[in-house]
């Protein structure tokens, strides 16, 4: 691959164009932006909100008023879906920022300072690993039934972390070794500072992937536990709690489940498509290997 | 080799310990079965129903881990304690158990054994039409989640039933439960009949399963074909899909088993999904009812089982594994 770039150009901007150049990563960055201005700006121009009830359109198939049809009670499915969408790109979001910070901050910690802190954290990687998460959060939902969703998202979180934990760790290792982080350590730079300034920025790029996947990973996950009522509980709404509502109506009232459904899917494709595309912008040779 | 199973046997049962546990004590501290008996009205007498949960093993007056020892206690005896609802926990599960197992079985055997042809294919064919259909499939596949797969092949198959004309009791296709009621399942219309139940909610995990084993098994696949022992094979004479297969197939399988032995316990999510919208009365099914019930007892049992299925799928990809890797397999 011949780069054009002259020799200014910095990481960042040949990354970007590398990534702007796959068509794939073009369509999942755009359907993206797409949904998610959908989910927070359709709220503020269409005109029924999704607690809002049409008394006078009961199950209405999609109309010009009713984009996507209504429920049996007659609120608005445009509404619903993008009030789900809102909730589940925030959980997906949240989630993937906290559990990457968290794998990379574990990782790197127990990388670079060895010994007993490696030990317990590799045994907690390890213990978390183990422990079914979709049992263990369910078990757990009574206990945040009527409180913040937050929670939920944490808790979901907390179980997406600890392969990349692994991997950071890895390579914490063997960038400890290099000679810039060694002249930093003579220099009496705190280890903790190291980490932040040096060690992670290195990895920048696996973390980025990485929290990206998380998302479209995250969302999934909320989608099978409030589908059971173990995730985002009433009245807070999700794509999750939608599909779990509307999964048996979608023989004979198909609007109430395939517009929240494919919603959902296309979100996870684009993002996925996203992560792929950063992949291959990130590390261009991967491809050539594997894909 | 035996060393290698034994202490792979040892670390796979402080698992099944471990999570068991785990799953005991956090669902008898956050599960509140004393509100199931408060709710009632009128609300019996506090001394009424402090019996009722001693006899369930189930007070929250007693301490957690004095109720964790005697229900370990049982367990050693075979004895899994007593639901919710004053039944026996074995017989639930004895009753509930094959109804998921032959789903699970099926779909993991189906799925694991076509994703690895079709990853290994792939891999070999990269970047010709077989290829790139595969990596689409996995891509687009593994971002629909279960619930949406489950609904679309049970609609899908309504509609087969109807375009077939299959409008009346007899259907090809059945979408509820695993078995027309009233029909002896021993018979040979009995078990055709259990055969078309199974075939859409299986279906269902098996291209999951597909999706999943053909994505990573096409990525193993490929980091073989470029090494140099698979050269020299096809040098030394070895036909093609020989080398391909006896070589490169064999390598390429080594971290799959591994992989294996970590996907059953999603396997067992993928299969709650299933049977909620197939309507089949399985252990997933028993765990959602028993998180909702708050049924400590039953809830424990369940992770129990799903925590042995791992023990025995990590077991079965140990040994495979030992096979595969001369290393292991020598030492």
């Amino acid at each position: 691959m011949t780069e054009a770039a002259p020799a200014t150009a910095s990481r960042a901007s040949l990354v970007l164009r590398r990534f702007l150049r796959q068509r794939r990563s073009i369509a999942g960055l755009a359907t993206v932006l797409v949904l998610f201005i959908a989910a927070y700006v359709s709220p503020l121009v269409t005109t029924w909100q999704y607690n809002e009830l049409d008394i006078t359109a009961f199950l209405s198939p999609p109309s010009g008023a009713h984009w996507f049809g209504t429920t049996q009670n007659g609120f608005d499915m445009f509404a619903l879906t993008m009030r789900g969408m809102q909730k589940s790109l925030i959980i997906g979001l949240v989630g993937a920022i906290v559990s990457t910070t968290l794998a990379a901050v574990v990782g790197a910690f127990a990388g670079y300072f060895g010994g007993v802190l490696n030990a317990v954290l590799l045994t907690l990687v390890d213990l978390l690993l183990v422990l079914p998460s979709f049992l263990i959060i369910a078990i757990l939902s009574p206990t945040f039934h009527g409180k913040t969703w937050l929670i939920f998202v944490l808790l979901l979180a907390g179980f997406q972390w600890m392969v990349t934990a692994r991997i950071v760790r890895g390579l914490t290792l063997s960038l400890k070794e290099r000679e810039f982080v060694q002249a930093a350590r003579f220099m009496g730079v705190p280890g903790w500072r190291i980490i932040f300034r040096h060690i992670l920025p290195n990895m920048s790029s696996i973390l980025i992937i990485d929290a990206t996947i998380n998302v479209s990973s995250l969302i999934l996950a909320e989608v099978g536990l409030s589908f059971f009522g173990f995730g985002v509980q009433p009245p807070d709404v999700s794509l999750g709690t939608l599909i779990g509502d509307y999964a048996g109506a979608a023989l004979i009232y198909p609007w109430e489940f395939y517009f929240p459904a494919g919603c959902l899917v296309a979100l996870v494709l684009a993002i996925n498509l996203v992560g792929d595309g950063l992949r291959d912008a990130f590390d261009p040779n991967a491809r050539m290997r594997v894909s | 080799m035996a060393r290698f199973l034994l202490r792979r046997l040892l670390y796979l049962s402080v698992l099944v310990v471990v999570s068991t546990s785990a799953a005991y004590v956090l669902a008898a501290t956050q599960l509140n079965p004393r509100a199931r008996y408060e709710g009632r009205n009128p609300p019996p007498p506090p001394e009424v129903v402090d019996a009722a949960l001693d006899a369930l093993n189930m007070n929250d007056k007693i301490p957690v881990l004095t109720r964790f020892g005697r229900w370990v206690g049982g367990v050693f005896h075979g004895d899994l304690g007593r639901t919710i609802e004053n039944s026996s926990v074995n017989e639930e599960i004895d009753r509930r158990m094959w109804v998921s197992l032959r789903l699970m079985l099926v779909g993991s055997l189906l799925g694991t054994l076509l994703g690895v042809a079709a990853g290994a294919y792939g891999a070999v064919k990269q970047y010709r039409m077989a290829d790139h259909a595969l990596t689409v499939f996995s891509f687009v596949t593994l971002s629909i989640p279960a619930v949406v797969i489950g609904v679309l092949f049970k609609n899908a198959g309504i509609g087969l039933n109807n375009v077939l004309g299959f409008t009346g009791e007899t259907k090809l296709l059945y979408t509820t439960g695993e078995l027309t009621p009233g029909m002896d399942p021993w018979t040979w219309a009995g078990m055709v009949n259990r055969f078309a139940h199974l075939v859409l909610p299986s279906l269902v995990l098996t291209v999951m399963a597909i999706a999943f084993y053909g994505r990573y098994q096409r990525n193993a696949m490929l980091d073989v074909l470029g090494s140099d022992f698979l050269r020299t094979a096809q040098a030394k004479g070895l036909r093609r899909t020989r080398a391909l297969i006896t070589h490169g197939l064999r390598t390429a399988l080594i971290p799959m088993a591994t992989l294996f032995a970590y996907q059953f316990a999603l396997l067992f999510v993928g299969a709650t999904f299933t049977e909620r919208i197939f309507g089949w009365h399985g252990m997933g099914e028993y765990f959602v009812d028993a998180v909702i019930k708050s049924d400590v007892n039953s809830v424990a049992a369940i992770t129990l089982f799903v925590a042995v299925l791992v023990l025995i799928a990590g077991f079965l990809s140990d040994v495979a594994y030992a096979a595969l890797d001369p290393r292991v397999r020598v030492s």
